[in-house]
């Protein structure tokens, strides 16, 4: 599947495209086949998102899951500093990452 | 330390409000962020993994307990309560939000500091030697003189527009603890056999993706004329750099391609004609710079000893301090790299407590390594002890100076957008492992990047680790026999790289090869110069 990830404009903070809005959190992310430039162009124009692309995923039982390591780090935070992960109560959610 | 005057203070406030008027456009929507990007940029804002990062600059890596606690209350106010110290000597916030970047520069700017060129092809922050004013082997502070570039080179319209960004360090002393040759132009002070000072210059080095030893232009610039050659260094540069290929666009590629002669010709001719235009800071300028390092009020006839009965107290001394020029006093480098922690990083309160060290005992003064440490640069001996049991009840008492512990990181694939693995993890794993034995190992110095532009500077790493990405896999590539001393060497890729855990195996295996070869006292990389590749390559891959 294709989603799309981004930074919010004015925190900075990692979001993903719902099909809505922005969200924080991975597991929200749809599939955009075809819809990308389209939706990057609008929503990049109305400031709702900043440097937003589109990346390979896949989706399983566990949720969204980017294919790429890097962008598995931005969904779920440093994998050296658990307390500052959107999972900080979870020791092993950095397992998902590697 | 430099105190700002009314022009460099108006400077700096006129960035900040200039800056907070373009993030203003920006979030109004009145520029796009390809019209923002250069702006925010030039401001050290940078858009990262997780958020914005903040690069702040520590002119030559020197602070005042005021600024050190500005930056403490800056992790504490803005970020998530910590800063990562750089090997650009500088600090890192990682969670910046774009709203509050102008406030955070107004803050700065209360305590005469800035971010202005810690990003851009433009001259960053000149480098220097962390014990400068200190040292014992040192023939002058080479403070001044790295303050006279950063004047010069701070919003000079010739060289905002550089092919590709350009890094200057000065030293002062025959021991290049600066790593003063892989820098675009290294600057080492000196006396020639007149007495008189000058300037020997060293253009071209580099680390990065073509790591590159800076060859010595000129072994003596009259010293009131430096400002000039650096300006032709960079105008000939500016001339001819490559400005089509950015892999190609370093000062380190031309001086190559010219070669180190021709390069150097061109440089003289230039030089000769700067010289008929007048272009050096005036004498006066230098001196009044010059006065506002002279010696703090140091005291005579201080205890020239101090007490080691407490053995985790004797070992820290004998490990992470360095003789001063005075007696009665000593330069203490605090370790930022506890084992098992990110090299570099502190807490808020960590950093404020340094701070208050400094005020106390250290004639306020700090100075931010290229290694990602800290330095109280003028400890009385009487008041060591006392110093170290604040540090080590803060967390910050490790004594592993130059020790295999002591690694220099990159923030890596956890937090740069231009990383291809993670490094923090891998110097987490390999201090965990070999701190309860890196006295036995001695110096080690190993250095760890996540990608090949080298922020890490593995290739300069007696042990270099480079994180590459091999099919969406990180990978860990090893090097031996780097060093960034007056013996400048590139480390030697040792064969195929290795996972996360066997790069740390395969560290370990490297350490074994040196205590089973090493000599008398002979170092890490004595042993490795002496016995060569092969017994490692051996160990390594069998």
């Amino acid at each position: 599947m294709k989603i799309l990830t981004g930074n919010d404009l004015k925190t900075g903070a990692v979001t993903w495209w719902d099909g809505v809005q922005w969200s924080l959190h991975v597991e929200d992310a749809v599939d955009v086949g075809e819809h990308a430039d389209t939706i990057l162009a609008r929503e990049s124009a109305a400031r709702r998102v900043n440097a937003a692309y589109a990346i390979e995923a896949a989706k399983d039982e566990d949720g969204v899951r980017p294919a790429h390591i890097k962008d598995r780090i931005r969904a779920l935070g440093p994998t050296v500093r658990a307390d500052l992960t959107l999972k900080p109560a979870d020791p092993d959610a950095g397992n998902w990452v590697i | 330390m430099y105190k700002y005057d009314t022009y460099d203070q108006a400077m700096v406030d006129a960035r900040v409000a200039e800056f907070r008027d373009q993030v203003h456009r920006r979030l109004e929507g009145h520029i796009t962020e390809d019209q923002f990007k250069p702006l925010r940029l030039m401001n050290g804002l940078y858009l990262q993994l997780h958020a914005y990062m903040l690069r702040v600059a520590v002119p030559y890596g020197t602070l005042s307990s005021a600024q050190m606690r500005m930056l403490g209350d800056i992790a504490d106010k803005y970020d998530r309560g910590y800063g990562h110290f750089t090997t650009r000597q500088n600090i890192q916030y990682n969670w910046i939000k774009l709203e509050e970047a102008p406030d955070i520069l107004a803050d700065l700017a209360t305590v005469e500091m800035h971010a202005i060129q810690t990003s851009g092809n433009c001259i960053r922050n000149t480098t220097s030697d962390q014990y400068a004013g200190a040292a014992a082997d040192e023939v002058v502070d080479p403070r001044p003189y790295a303050e006279l570039i950063r004047q010069w080179s701070t919003f000079h319209p010739e060289f905002n527009f550089l092919p590709r960004k350009f890094k200057m360090a000065v030293i002062a002393s025959e021991t290049d603890r600066a790593a003063m040759r892989l820098h675009d132009i290294g600057i080492r002070i000196l006396r020639n056999a007149a007495g008189a000072l000058g300037a020997a210059f060293y253009v071209g080095g580099g680390m990065g993706r073509t790591p590159m030893i800076a060859p010595c232009i000129r072994d003596f610039v009259p010293i009131d004329q430096m400002i000039t050659y650096s300006e032709a260094c960079l105008r000939v540069y500016n001339r001819y750099g490559r400005r089509d290929n950015k892999y190609k666009a370093r000062i380190k590629i031309l001086v190559h391609e010219l070669g180190k002669d021709e390069y150097t010709r061109q440089v003289e001719a230039e030089f000769a004609h700067l010289l008929t235009q007048n272009i050096e800071p005036p004498g006066a300028e230098l001196e009044r710079i010059a006065a506002m390092f002279a010696d703090p009020p140091f005291e005579a006839g201080v205890p020239d000893s101090f007490e080691r009965s407490d053995p985790a107290f004797a070992l820290w001394a004998d490990t992470n301090c360095l003789p001063h020029k005075r007696p009665g006093y000593i330069a203490v480098t605090i370790s930022l790299k506890p084992a098992g922690g990110i090299p570099g990083d502190a807490s808020a309160d960590q950093i404020r407590l340094m701070a208050d060290l400094a005020r106390d005992y250290s004639f306020d003064e700090l100075r931010v390594t290229h290694a990602q440490n800290i330095v109280l640069p003028h400890v009385r001996k009487a008041d060591l002890y006392a110093v170290w049991q604040r540090l080590e009840a803060a967390g910050l008492g490790t004594a592993n100076l130059d020790r295999i512990g002591d690694i220099i990181a990159c923030p890596g694939l956890d937090y740069c957008s231009l990383a291809n693995a993670r490094s923090i993890p891998v110097a987490q794993k390999i201090s965990q492992r070999l701190a309860p034995r890196e006295q036995e190992i001695g110096e080690l110095k190993l250095k760890i990047s996540g990608c090949i532009n080298a922020c890490g500077h593995h290739h300069a790493g007696h042990i270099g680790i480079l994180g590459v990405d091999r099919k969406g896999v990180e990978n860990y590539q090893l090097s031996l026999g780097g060093c960034e001393g007056a013996d400048t060497s590139l480390g030697q890729i040792t064969g195929p790289g290795f996972d996360e855990d066997g790069i740390v195996d395969a560290v370990e295996k490297a350490t074994q090869v040196y205590l089973a070869n090493k000599q008398g006292s002979e170092r890490f990389l004595d042993t490795y110069r002496r016995v060569g590749m092969a017994p490692f390559k051996e160990a390594l891959y069998g």
